[in-house]
């Protein structure tokens, strides 16, 4: 995208050539120049960027840190250590929370998208009597947020018996009109004739679905699924609420009621803290595209 | 999630419906029982799922919101009561003065850090590439590990910030600890936790911005100040609009994780935002009714919140152009 600018802006001032003294003239392609300005500005960026990722780096030191040396001044571990992750991975259940976490993470990931792109190819190919209807109520329940109804939300997963279970920590999380309201967005974007085609050939509406239409949306979901699993592995208020059971603890609240008990052990909490965050970090490092590209289309598609 | 949609890209009529000539009128009266039928198979686990959990509470909660529960199983019908109480609870309005100051100082910074740090990575930079990831970085974090981080660093005497700022002779701050200070300090770690997500947004909305409008600026002899004005700022608007939205309703309703493990709502009630008060009262004191009842004012606030934006944006769109 940078360097489609990047030749635009060239074409665009090549026009005006002879009208002007000539402007510092950019070569199209590579485009990083170690101009004054850029320099400055990369200083500028550099210095913003390390204060940024400073409290993440300086978690992950002092992790391999001693419990003596935990509050030294020094940023790397004078006597590096990996007892803290010894510990936490065997005094610790940690190892099981991850499990849930990944586990619950996983799943509401795939159903939650098979769902939403389901409903979402109803709303905006389907013609049927009251859709805007269905569509606005749907898109209305994205004003609620969790902790607002966090106790009828209980009273109802009470009420279905799902207290203290993998599927009370597993179907609520599943609905949300965020992804259905994102599809749609896309699916309408489709010329009619794609699916006049295939109904003239016989498909039905479940093959028109699954063959012509999630294959060409291949990207966004991916870029969905990233952000549904980095949203579930991260959230925290729901499963503390509604499971009591250690057995069941998802990472985030394993690590917060491990912090709770071992308070002045600040050395093991760093090493749990740096524990939960690695895998959102690397589904960062390895998919940083499809969780910009999901923000981006949230909001603008 | 948040609610992160622009207050409605709602296309009401799908572009579906241009084409009206009859014959293909009659073919779709044939189909449409077929189609009425597929439609309602496919909408079906998410409406049911919907139904039960979003909004069945919803309803509960505005029910509940006229009880008093007393955390024995004895329920009684209050009537207003609950809403009279919340006039007069210190702690319940101390509660909506912090949110709402919180708001009044977290929107706006939130605003200016993502703009400004978009117009950073969208500059020809070397490396700009890195720079952007380490920005954004923090976001993928949980609020849990946030919380517990910057608790590490900023442990009163030992902990990394003040060892740094007694360089400088600043000497034992309690940043979560004294009440002048945690309002601040929660405030700058939610800018530093969400300024990546802004910053892809305004980033997104700045690369929409034809180049040409800069070019043609720039041979007019616009200054970078003046093209900031007369171009970037006006047409950033539906974007601008996007983020003011949307960050109101994800700070109100957010921010609970770290509140929760950060400061616990303390001290002296100092950061005890609106969405942790609930949380207190339902589970701490077993308040169910006051608590849903505090529950159905903040929904109602962002609702009328919401329906004004979506109506002074016309449904999230701005025709400038």
């Amino acid at each position: 995208m940078t360097s489609d600018i990047a030749t635009r802006t060239t074409t665009g001032s090549t026009l005006h050539d002879g009208a002007r003294p000539a402007a510092p003239r950019r070569k199209p392609g590579r485009e990083k120049k170690w101009t004054k300005k850029s320099t400055t500005l990369f200083v500028v960026g550099v210095v913003i960027a390390i204060v940024t990722i400073f409290p993440l780096a300086y978690m992950v030191l002092s992790s391999f840190k001693t419990e003596a040396d935990i509050y030294g001044t020094s940023l790397l571990p004078p006597h590096w250590t990996f007892e803290n992750y010894v510990y936490v991975f065997t005094q610790v259940p940690f190892a099981r929370y991850m499990f849930n976490s990944f586990f619950v993470s996983a799943f509401v990931t795939v159903v939650a998208l098979l769902f939403h792109s389901m409903a979402a190819y109803a709303l905006a190919r389907l013609r049927f009597k009251g859709r805007e209807t269905v569509f606005l109520i749907m898109f209305s329940t994205l004003l609620v947020s969790l902790p607002v109804v966090l106790i009828p939300e209980f009273e109802v997963v009470r009420l279905l018996g799902m207290l203290d279970s993998y599927w009370g920590l597993i179907v609520p999380s599943l609905f949300s009109a965020f992804g259905i309201f994102l599809l749609r967005q896309f699916y309408i974007s489709l010329p009619d004739e794609l699916e006049e085609a295939a109904l003239i050939d016989g498909a039905g509406y479940w093959r028109i679905y699954w063959n012509v239409i999630l294959p060409l949306f291949r990207p966004v979901l991916a870029a969905l699924a990233v952000f549904f699993f980095l949203a579930n592995w991260n959230s925290f208020v729901w499963p503390l609420t509604i499971t009591s059971n250690p057995d069941l603890r998802v990472v985030q609240v394993g690590i917060s009621t491990f912090h709770q008990q071992y308070a002045s052990s600040e050395s093991y909490i760093v090493a749990a803290s740096t524990v939960a965050a690695i895998p959102t970090l690397l589904l960062f490092f390895f998919f940083q595209r499809q969780i910009t590209e999901s923000i981006k289309t949230s909001g603008f598609k | 999630m948040t609610a992160t949609v622009r207050a409605g890209t709602i296309e009401t009529n799908g572009s579906r419906r241009s084409a009206t000539d009859s014959s293909k009128e009659r073919r779709r009266s044939a189909r449409a029982r077929r189609e009425g039928l597929a439609a309602l198979l496919f909408l079906l686990p998410d409406s049911l799922g919907l139904l039960i959990f979003v909004f069945i509470p919803m309803v509960i909660a505005i029910v509940l919101g006229f009880f008093r529960l007393d955390g024995f199983g004895n329920i009684s019908f209050v009537g207003f009561g609950n809403y009279i109480r919340m006039a007069q609870d210190p702690q319940f309005l101390q509660s909506a003065g912090i949110t709402a100051l919180y708001l009044v100082i977290l929107v706006p910074a939130i605003f200016v850090v993502g703009l400004l740090l978009a117009l950073l990575v969208q500059q020809r930079i070397p490396f700009i590439g890195v720079i952007r990831s380490a920005l954004f970085a923090p976001y993928v974090i949980s609020l849990v590990v946030v919380g517990l981080m910057w608790q590490f660093m900023l442990a009163d005497k030992v902990g990394v910030v003040n060892q740094f700022l007694s360089a400088f002779g600043v000497h034992g701050i309690s940043w979560l600890g004294d009440p002048h200070y945690t309002l601040g300090t929660v405030v700058v770690i939610s800018i530093w936790f969400q300024m990546g997500y802004y910053m892809i947004i305004f980033l997104s909305g700045l690369q929409d911005i034809p180049a040409e409008l800069y070019e043609s600026a720039r041979i007019d002899g616009a200054g970078a100040w003046q093209r900031f004005w007369n171009i970037t700022w006006p047409m950033l608007r539906p974007t601008s609009l996007f983020v003011f939205v949307t960050a109101t309703i994800a700070v109100i309703t957010g921010g609970f994780d770290l509140i929760y493990i950060l400061t616990g709502g303390g001290p002296a009630g100092t950061t005890s935002l609106l969405i942790f008060y609930i949380y207190q009262q339902a589970f701490l004191y077993g308040e169910y009714g006051y608590a849903a009842a505090i529950g159905s004012v903040l929904v109602l606030v962002l609702l009328i919140w919401s329906a004004f934006m979506f109506r002074i944006t016309k449904g999230g769109r701005i025709d400038d152009e």
